[in-house]
């Protein structure tokens, strides 16, 4: 051990750990990450890492280690040597040189529409009946056409247009 | 419905998952692997826990609450068969031990879980699922292990030989056992031990181990009459250590 630069630490002189035990292949097995997933239909998120010696028992172990206290119907593992990553060095590719705005998600306009949607939708389903958005909103029946499961259409926007809304289905 | 019976079976299947809930707890902090120190803690802990569900069940059948009966009991009171009381040996010896129990366990609750007294059908139902977990790592870890290294292999073996015999003592019979196949509520204790060696005899082969020949498992039942071994009355002591201290103490 290297002794310390710091004159008020004094480190006990211990043997090398290295001496304590012998690396053969067993010594320390690989690591997988591990992808958690909260409900059917969610992306799996990465939650952390362990070790294993197979993906059998990566899985196995995973469960308890991040499985068990947050919603969870999936797991995934990965040898952590099977994932490939840009550098650290090279971030800085990532950051836009011009305005790119209307790349990210938040600049497109429907954005706003798709709120109040999310934010009506209870209404929109039930108002198909005597509620005031029965005026606004018409609910029908999906159109025998690719995996839709309904088609809402709301009031005209602000520019006349008709507004619609599909919903397909899971 | 014979209560008395009933009793008698909520009694068996509480305190096995108490006392060997107990004793995979002892590996907390020195598991071979961090990973695997974390996973078999929280599955004894899972016992306990299903320990206390059962205990739940005998309190609204007019017994003690579940505290009481836990930790207030003599050892002759207790209702658990000599497997689980068993040191947890070396670290085979405790994987073993756990998969030979919950493979029995499994096979318990499926048939509890269409058992005619409808609560204990609910609680089996949702125990079972728990179950699966520890029944998988088990069953991986016997694969594992048995299809391992010579030296793994060896061990696992070894800690197989040694527990099997105790191992059929979670079907020690008693003499509620036909009340209770005769009433619908699970059947006989003959009859899972028949379905629990069927399993092992179709599973030992996947993880390179042979099934020991068993002769004599009969020496190790009493557990279930309340004669146990001298393994249990040092748990037991340590188990209700600190709530001897203040019995009337809310936690």
């Amino acid at each position: 051990m290297k002794p310390s630069f710091d004159p008020r630490v004094k480190r006990l002189e211990l043997p090398s750990m290295e001496s304590l035990y012998e690396e053969g292949e067993l010594y320390q097995w690989q690591t997988y990450e591990v992808f958690q997933q909260q409900a059917r239909g969610d992306r799996h998120m990465h939650v952390g890492s362990l070790h294993a010696p197979n993906p059998e028992m990566a899985l196995v172990l995973a469960k308890e280690q991040y499985g068990r206290r947050e919603q969870c119907v999936n797991l995934w593992v990965v040898k952590t040597s099977n994932v490939h990553a840009t550098r650290y060095e090279d971030s800085d590719m990532f950051l836009h040189a011009t305005n790119k705005i209307y790349r990210e998600g938040a600049g497109y306009k429907v954005k706003g529409t798709i709120e109040e949607f999310k934010h009506n939708l209870d209404g929109y389903l039930a108002g198909s009946e005597g509620n005031e958005q029965k005026k606004e909103v018409e609910v029908v029946d999906a159109p025998k056409i690719a995996n839709l499961d309904r088609v809402i259409r709301l009031s005209a926007g602000k520019n006349g247009k008709p507004r619609m809304i599909l919903i397909r289905k899971i | 419905m014979n209560i008395a019976a009933l009793k008698d079976l909520l009694y068996r299947l509480a305190d096995d998952k108490l006392i060997l809930g107990h004793r995979n707890s002892e590996w907390i902090g020195f598991g071979p692997i961090l990973e695997e120190d974390i996973a078999f803690a929280s599955m004894a802990q899972d016992k306990v826990g299903q320990s206390l569900a059962f205990y739940q069940m005998l309190h609204e059948l007019g017994e003690q609450e579940p505290d009481t009966i836990a930790f207030t009991r003599t050892t002759a009171e207790f209702r658990c068969c000599h497997f689980v009381e068993l040191p947890i040996g070396d670290y085979a010896f405790s994987l073993v031990r756990h998969y030979l129990f919950d493979l029995a366990d499994m096979i318990r609750l499926r048939h509890l879980a269409a058992s005619s007294y409808k609560p204990l059908a609910e609680l089996a139902t949702k125990l079972f699922k728990e179950g699966k977990y520890h029944l998988m790592h088990g069953r991986v870890f016997m694969k594992q292990l048995g299809n391992g290294t010579e030296e793994s292999r060896m061990k696992m073996q070894t800690a197989l030989n040694e527990a099997l015999p105790y191992a059929y003592s979670l079907f020690e019979p008693t003499i509620h056992t036909e009340a209770l196949a005769l009433a619908g509520v699970q059947p006989l204790e003959d009859e899972l031990m028949k379905e629990w060696q069927t399993e092992l005899y179709a599973f030992l082969p996947i993880c390179g181990l042979r099934m020991p020949n068993v002769e004599n498992f009969i020496d190790h039942f009493g557990g279930r009459k309340g004669y146990h071994t001298e393994y249990l009355p040092p748990l037991v002591k340590e188990m209700t250590e600190v709530f001897a201290i203040d019995p009337e103490a809310t936690w």
